[in-house]
């Protein structure tokens, strides 16, 4: 079982990520744009970051910076959900520190595979 | 949250994503340049499309990717947001809707219109933009492509120094790769320093992997697809396995590393602070109920609020201090929970006020009269059933402000207008009401054309001495209209009369002002709720009546000076205002005569008071309004009835209906008789 934070504006994703994973046994917690994220991992200990890219309030690249400047998050995976085929959105975003993406739409089975390949417990 | 259907979150979801998106888009129409708004326009979009996908919308997700990509050129500069792209995003957002309501039957045509229309658009605004687009696709690295015939791979992983605190781990990575095979690894450590200079977070081993497996080479790319252009890695097929000599890439490690390690501090020290997190989008938590067990609950409360009142009544007859202690706690509680369960009713007239962008924004257009769109108050909360109810008469409201009250540009130039109209949509507070206006800076009211059509359709007698309030009150009648021509808007009469009675089922009052050449206003004054209000509880005979407390303005005793200067005729001096009043015992029927010192109570509606003379004022009371049946719909001066601390039933006295009865004394000769 592992702590996993999901950040999203959308809430439709989050249920649906929160689905899949708590079903698996996890423990997701949510959280509605960059700001809220991070306010979220303060103190937490995360072993997996899934979050959007294009949010308001702060994006998902300011939110990546911010957790890799924390602590109990610098080596903690951070996959974001990424619609862009455009490779330069994922640059900038590994720039900042994430470890991987997913690409939407995704199943159920991608987000098990992701987990379980960057989560080792 | 759990359990809910995701499609169905999705679908909530995109109603509120499709309502930012049109504000966005209105908002954009008249400041093309902002680029917030070309932000949240794109952000919505692609919201919808990511989630859309998701959930099996796919319809909407390939219909929006263009919008998207659209919204994302405007939203780099390579073109520009003009009133035809956010016309056309209008339109198709519309259809976005059409296509969430109805993914299966919604013809396809509409949208393959919308899309043509707009790539015809962004072929115009990109005529001699670089086509960048397409360079991306042929810069992948393209690995050997080696036969998947080779029996085994050799495989060298060197990761960049800072793999390690981006998330990845490599050991993770190599248990990856002997999934594939069997594997033979061997790390190389000599990069890694004493520990007393060790940085830990720093990735200094490399690996060396022979991998017994007759995989494709593609497959072994994918183990690394996240750190791939983080490392170098090589793969051979077992036979060129002899040229690779094993120190190089360790060698290649130690150079890269000092290399690396600026990088990472140049990009430590560019990084943005976190903002301090903006809380505006922090309310949007909400959960969704059904309105009819909303009602439900208002029902209990109200009930509880009746049983409250009765046992206050008991404990404040009896000399019992504990009774009167806990009923003092009840009463606290059940007023608490009362204005919760209201205040949970309550929604922001916004939510409203944003429908009637779209509105003008189309009306005008088809009508080819600017007009500049203005709202007020959209944080002014109101009951919202209420709200629901309001949309149609304020659409009818606004269409007419549109249709008859604003000029036509050019009439308007003639008076020294400014070319766009301006209609204001408010709300505010006012006591326990809410005044909702919709105000236009147009011609004006022709009070001479409706008074002659008045005339001709026989609603008065020609001649008959009216105040310009009177008359305008016949634009409320049923088929009444004094447009020339029938537009496909408004002037079919059809609408005035259904606002009148919409606004007087829910005990609100609508007003008409004007001044002609400088427009008119349409004037709502509606109660907060229909569920409970604050009344005054009073005696006449032997019964107990409510008035609305909201529509009270002040209480004056009947004394005999009074009644003296009075002379018989039904007419009260309130401070140099004749004021006419009603005596509801002689009103009710009540036997006998009036008690000594009765009671005046002056009433407000609107413009218009009267005084209604009562024999006793119990005090202040919380009415939960219980409708009457339809037995008792002829009784029409009692706008409900409400259950009172005793148990007994106390009529609420409906106001507008005795000011009507108060306006008539004053026009008919005064009664004879005496108090």
């Amino acid at each position: 079982m592992a702590a996993i934070l999901t950040v999203d504006d959308s809430p439709s994703v989050r249920q649906m990520v929160k689905l899949v994973l708590s079903s698996a046994g996890h423990d997701v917690t949510e959280a509605g744009n960059g700001a809220e994220g991070l306010e979220k991992a303060k103190g937490a200990r995360f072993d997996l970051v899934l979050t959007d890219l294009n949010m308001p309030v702060m994006n998902g690249i300011a939110m990546i910076r911010g957790l890799r400047q924390m602590p109990a998050l610098m080596g903690t995976p951070i996959v974001f959900l990424t619609t862009e085929s455009d490779d330069a959105v994922k640059l900038e975003a590994k720039a900042a520190g994430a470890t991987g993406w997913i690409t939407k739409p995704f199943k159920a089975e991608q987000l098990h595979a992701v987990v379980a390949k960057l989560v080792r417990t | 949250m759990i359990g809910l259907d995701p499609a169905e979150t999705f679908r909530q979801e995109a109603e509120e994503l499709l309502e930012k998106l049109e504000a966005a888009l209105l908002d954009l129409g008249q400041r093309p340049g902002d680029a917030d708004l070309v932000d949240e326009a794109f952000r919505a979009l692609h919201t919808i499309k990511g989630s859309g996908a998701m959930f099996g919308f796919d319809r909407v997700a390939s219909f929006t990717h263009d919008f998207e990509t659209a919204f994302d050129l405007i939203r780099k500069g390579q073109i520009a947001a003009g009133p035809e792209i956010v016309t056309l995003s209008l339109e198709a957002k519309d259809h976005i809707r059409e296509l969430i309501e109805d993914p299966i039957s919604t013809s396809a045509a509409p949208g393959q219109r919308i899309v043509a229309a707009l790539q015809a658009l962004l072929a115009e605004g990109r005529q001699g933009a670089p086509a960048a687009s397409q360079a991306c696709a042929a810069s992948e690295p393209s690995m050997p492509a080696a036969a998947s015939a080779a029996s085994g791979w050799r495989i060298g992983l060197v990761f960049a120094l800072h793999v390690l605190r981006n998330g990845t781990n490599p050991l993770a990575l190599v248990d990856d790769l002997r999934e594939l095979g069997p594997c033979l690894v061997t790390a190389d450590t000599d990069a890694v320093p004493a520990l007393a200079g060790l940085a830990p977070l720093d990735c200094l081993m490399s690996w060396n992997v022979t991998l017994e497996s007759s995989c494709p080479a593609s497959a072994i790319e994918d183990v690394f697809m996240f750190v791939r252009d983080e490392m170098e890695l090589t793969i051979t097929p077992f036979s060129d396995a002899a040229l690779i000599n094993a120190a190089a890439p360790a060698e290649s490690a130690a150079i890269n590393a000092p290399e690396t390690d600026q990088a990472a501090a140049a990009e430590r020290e560019s990084e943005e602070k976190p903002e301090p997190g903006r809380r505006m989008e922090g309310k949007g938590q909400t959960i969704r109920v059904q309105a009819e067990r909303l009602d439900e609950l208002m029902d209990r409360v109200g009930e509880l609020v009746i049983a409250q009142a009765r046992l206050s009544q008991l404990a404040t007859a009896g000399s019992d201090l504990a009774i009167k202690d806990i009923a003092e706690e009840v009463e606290r509680l059940a007023s608490g929970l009362r204005d919760s369960t209201m205040g949970v009713r309550m929604v922001p007239m916004g939510s409203l006020f944003g429908r009637f962008r779209r509105l003008v924004h189309d009306l005008s257009r088809d009508l080819g009269k600017p007009v500049e769109f203005v709202t007020v108050g959209e944080d002014t909360e109101l009951d919202k059933t209420m709200i629901e109810r309001l949309a149609d008469p304020l659409v009818h409201l606004i269409r007419n402000a549109i249709d008859h009250g604003i000029e036509a540009a050019d009439k308007r130039a003639l008076t020294g207008k400014p070319a766009t109209g301006r209609i204001e949509l408010s709300a505010r507070y006012v006591g326990a009401q809410v005044v909702v206006a919709v105000q236009d800076d147009g011609a004006g009211l022709d009070t001479a054309r409706i008074r002659a059509k008045a005339e001709e359709s026989g609603l008065v007698a020609p001649g008959a001495q009216l105040s310009e309030q009177e008359i305008h009150q016949f634009l409320f009648h049923a088929g009444f209209s004094t447009a020339k021509t029938v537009s496909a808007l408004s002037g079919r009469g059809v609408g005035m009369d259904v606002v009148k009675r919409t606004i007087d089922a829910m005990r609100g009052t609508i007003d008409v002002a004007t001044a002609a050449g400088r427009g008119s206003s349409m004037t709502l004054r509606l109660p907060l709720t229909l569920a409970i209000i604050e009344g005054l509880l009073v005696r006449v005979g032997e019964s107990r009546y409510i008035i609305p407390l909201s529509a009270i303005e002040e209480c004056i005793e009947l004394t005999p000076a009074i009644e003296a200067r009075a002379k018989g005729r039904n007419f009260l001096d309130v401070r140099g205002d004749l004021v006419p009043f009603v005596r509801l015992r002689q009103h009710f029927g009540v036997s006998g005569e009036g008690e000594p010192f009765q009671k005046i109570i002056i009433v407000t509606l609107g413009e218009t008071r009267i005084g209604l003379v009562v024999d006793q004022i119990i005090g202040s009371h919380q009415t939960v309004i219980k409708t009457l049946t339809k037995l008792h719909s002829d009784a029409v001066m009692f706008s409900g009835a409400t259950i009172i601390g005793d148990g007994s039933v106390a009529l609420i006295l409906d106001v507008a209906q005795l000011l009507a009865i108060g306006q008539g004394h004053r026009d008919s000769e005064p009664t004879a008789e005496a108090a």
